[in-house]
């Protein structure tokens, strides 16, 4: 693969076959790159139009399939609509000619099951594995007086209105819900407190950086880099344990805010194929996390690894629908 | 500063950059011409290739791809009233009429030149004003967001033609209606969805402007059974001169100037964008054009707007061109992406280990100096590329109708399904394109519907979002000197013909 990657610095346009070349001739060194309980063919049902989280994941572990040598034949399909419900509803019904397939989905899979938004659940569908995860994370403008999450628990005890809490998505979304778990621990109720939604994460971090609001719940991937630059302090990430990739973040965990969320990134398959199919799958997806080519894709878009295959899958998505759903009736956005 | 140009000139003028800028810009302009690919879907396919290259190399052929899909979306607009993406829909307003009137090279090459000299203007300020510039934007809330939108609504007089002011009022309301489908973002419950969930993100923009716009046009073309005067049309089409007379351009260059700073500043705002610019660009040189009884006084030549003003397509082109250049101020100094393209740029920018903030420029000054260099660099690329290429794409309009309909069509469901593979968005562009063949012959304007619909939404989650921030209180509209200034404009455009009556009225009797 350096051969390639040499080569595409020198001739933009030659990249593409260059690189075939040369994973056919370290395929031809190497037989036993073809492993038997791979896959042969792996074709990416992506729920969305292409540029979105989903489309980066599905198309990034594709790369690192291809690169690693793993599965030289990658395709891939954009089917959006429904919040992501046509895809599911085609991936069943069609199930007898997917063979191949994985759809990519992560945690709205489960919010909007509950919302009703689709029929479907996770349930419908056989899951493979989580790939990835990004952790939610508060942080504040670097010149706030907020230095730790005890501090915004104080002030709004006082005053639940006194912080106003800046999101990426809209209410009742996981940047939402984070944050309402947060302060449920420290019995300050979250229907009094004010969340301000924001089109975006983007628009969100300049929410608070003009100032606007004062805190910021958003996914660790948004934020990490602004508060490696000295603009913004995180002061909580809603991991278990501090990040091996990020020692210096301190968890919510840490400082008695038992708040646990990982808003996973994983693969499905349609339901009812022979069960020796799934396990090729599984091991398919079990080995390309294993390779450098993926920790590139990873560190590139700044995920961390969150591995979970088969019953232990499933088991993460039962624990993480029971949490969630729990939240939104508190919060009253389920009845 | 200079020290920084140098070495931003340093990089980009070396053989190897200078090709990635003239692919990048060929590239970009190749998919923004086909109707719904815009710049976001043409970065998003380079990005992979980028990723062999060093960064600033990078960023520089994105940056190409970048302005060459804007350029690109402009031609589909004026050509076949197809806009290839959302900042230029202003562009179709008057460059279609004008193109259709037998003008296409001409519409082409003025839209070239504004867009060039947008652009190019925009560079320099870039150049000028990037480090204090992100202050401004960051002294924008919620709060001026809203007057912004405001103040943009309060154009729409502008769009209405002579005496079809309460049409252009209605249709305006029917666009701030249609913005309320989907899921609302302050209480994250869904609206007039009718139970469809592919209704829960609302009625996607490119959508809404191809069905009233591209498809309604070829739907009116087909219905129209006049042979006479289009065989008169087609002979007159085959004239592709694009010669800009001297004094067409000295009635340019001010439109060109004031739009420019406009679109410019609007850019930097990481809430607006280049759509909301072109709206506001058209909407102040339509405002301030001179109304029928003094223009008949001035000149008889002069095209009213929206029948193929040449300002009118003028003005659009250079703000887009201006916001776009606009937008990479919030990108390269705060890290914020104001727009969906710019946050696919951001996205590059990251995979290449580069974060952009306020310290890029301290840290990376290569890159930050190469990728402005590389804009106005890329600008005369694009002139020198596309003006001689304007007299054979001009010709497509020559093409008989019956083979020209089909294509439209074509390329505008295909356009609409490519960007979110899903065919409910070509039944309901069908359904749109409908209704507004029936709204068009009964003389409703089709631009105030759009204007409602791209401002309401912001207007609206801008409003309720100052209205949280406040716990309540109005005291928003005055509490800050930006929102004040900004409500006090508002006031004074929305009162303003009244007040022009009164004091007319007050003149007569003295």
């Amino acid at each position: 693969m350096m051969v390639s990657a040499t080569l595409s610095k020198a001739s933009l346009c030659c990249v593409a076959s260059f690189q075939r070349l040369a994973l056919f001739v370290a395929l031809a060194l190497s037989p036993t790159a073809l492993n038997a309980e791979l896959l042969p063919k792996v074709h990416f049902l992506i729920p969305a139009g292409p540029g979105g989280g989903w489309d980066g994941t599905a198309r990034g572990t594709g790369e690192a399939l291809v690169k690693s040598g793993l599965v030289t034949d990658v395709s891939y399909e954009n089917l959006s609509g429904g919040g992501g419900g046509r895809a599911i509803a085609k991936l069943i019904e069609t199930a007898n000619r997917q063979h191949f397939t994985l759809m990519i989905s992560s945690t709205p899979l489960v919010v909007r099951s509950l919302q009703g938004i689709f029929p479907q659940n996770f349930r419908d569908l056989e899951p493979i594995a989580s790939v990835i995860a990004d952790y939610g994370c508060f942080a504040v403008k670097a010149d706030s007086a907020i230095k730790d999450f005890a501090d915004v628990v104080a002030r709004m005890r006082d005053n639940p209105r006194s912080i106003k809490v800046a999101g990426g998505s809209v209410k009742g979304s996981t940047d939402h819900f984070v944050f309402a778990k947060a302060v449920a621990l420290a019995d300050i109720n979250p229907r009094q407190t004010v969340y301000v939604a924001y089109d975006g994460g983007g628009k969100a971090m300049a929410g608070l950086l003009t100032g606007e609001t004062e805190l910021l719940s958003t996914g660790l991937s948004e934020a990490i880099d602004m508060a490696r630059q000295g603009e913004i302090r995180i002061i909580g990430i809603t991991a278990t344990e501090r990040l091996h990739d990020a020692p210096e973040l301190p968890t919510l965990n840490e400082q008695g805010f038992p708040v646990e969320f990982a808003n996973w990134r994983g693969f499905f398959a349609a339901p009812g194929l022979p069960k020796e199919r799934y396990q090729k799958m599984q091991y398919t997806l079990r080995k390309v996390v294993e390779t450098d080519a993926f920790d590139t894709v990873r560190a590139r878009n700044q995920w961390t690894q969150l591995y979970h295959e088969g019953s232990a899958f499933t088991d993460f998505l039962v624990e993480q629908e029971r949490d969630i759903g729990n939240l939104m009736r508190e919060l009253g956005f389920l009845r | 500063m200079i020290d920084g140009l140098l070495i931003g000139l340093g990089t980009v003028l070396v053989p190897e950059n200078l090709l990635l800028v003239l692919a990048g810009c060929a590239i970009g302009t190749l998919i923004g011409m086909l109707p719904g690919l815009g710049p976001i879907s043409a970065i998003a396919l380079m990005i992979p290739v980028t990723y062999g290259l060093d960064p600033a190399s990078g960023m520089i052929l994105l940056a190409g791809v970048y302005y060459g899909a804007i350029f690109g979306g402009s031609t589909s607009s004026i050509l076949i009233n197809a806009p290839g993406i959302a900042g230029t829909v202003a562009t179709a307003f008057d460059g279609y009429p004008l193109a259709r009137s037998g003008l296409a090279g001409k519409a082409l090459a003025i839209a070239a030149y504004s867009s060039f000299a947008g652009g190019t203007l925009a560079a320099m300020f870039l150049v000028m004003s990037a480090p204090w510039l992100s202050d401004i934007a960051l002294g924008f809330q919620s709060a001026d967001y809203f007057l912004l939108m405001l103040l943009g609504l309060t154009l729409v007089s502008a769009f209405a033609s002579r005496g079809e002011y309460l049409k252009a009022l209605v249709m305006t309301c029917i666009g701030l209606m249609l913005a309320t489908v989907g899921t609302d973002l302050t209480a994250g419950v869904q609206r007039f969805t009718f139970g469809r969930s592919d209704l829960i993100d609302g009625i996607s923009f490119l959508v809404l402007a191809m069905g009233t716009f591209a498809l309604s046009e070829a739907m009116m073309m087909a219905m129209s059974r006049d042979d006479t005067e289009l065989s008169d049309l087609q002979s007159r089409l085959r004239n592709t001169n694009m010669k800009v007379s001297r004094r067409e351009a000295a009635e340019l260059a001010p439109v060109i100037g004031r739009s420019s700073v406009l679109g410019f500043l609007i850019g930097t705002l990481p809430g607006a964008g280049a759509t909301i610019a072109s709206f506001l660009a058209y909407g102040a040189e339509r405002r301030m054009a001179p109304t029928s009884v003094e223009q008949a006084d001035k000149s008889s030549e002069d095209t009213p707007f929206g029948e193929g003003n040449i300002r009118g397509l003028a003005a659009p082109e250079s703000a887009n061109n201006a916001a776009c250049t606009g937008s990479f101020v919030p990108l390269l100094t705060l890290g914020i992406p104001g727009s969906g393209t710019t946050a696919v740029l951001l996205g590059a920018l990251i995979a290449y280990g580069i974060q952009p903030g306020p310290r890029l420029f301290i840290d990376e000054p290569g890159v930050f100096w190469a990728v402005i260099i590389s804009m106005y660099i890329g600008n005369v690329f694009l002139l020198v590329l596309n003006l001689p290429l304007i007299p054979w794409i001009a010709r497509l309009l020559t093409i008989p109708r019956n083979y020209l309909i089909p294509i439209i069509v074509f390329f505008s469901m295909m356009g609409v399904y490519l960007v979110s593979f899903n065919t409910f968005d070509i039944q309901l562009m069908v359904i749109i394109a409908c209704i507004a063949v029936v709204l068009r012959k009964l003389s409703f304007p089709m631009a105030p519907l759009l204007l409602g619909f791209i401002l309401g939404g912001m207007l609206e989650d801008n409003l309720r979002r100052a209205i949280t921030l406040s716990d309540g209180s109005w005291s928003f509209l005055w509490d800050r000197p930006i929102t004040l200034s900004l409500t006090i404009l508002t006031v004074v455009a929305l009162l303003s013909p009244a007040l022009h009556i009164s004091w007319q009225k007050l003149r007569g009797v003295l």
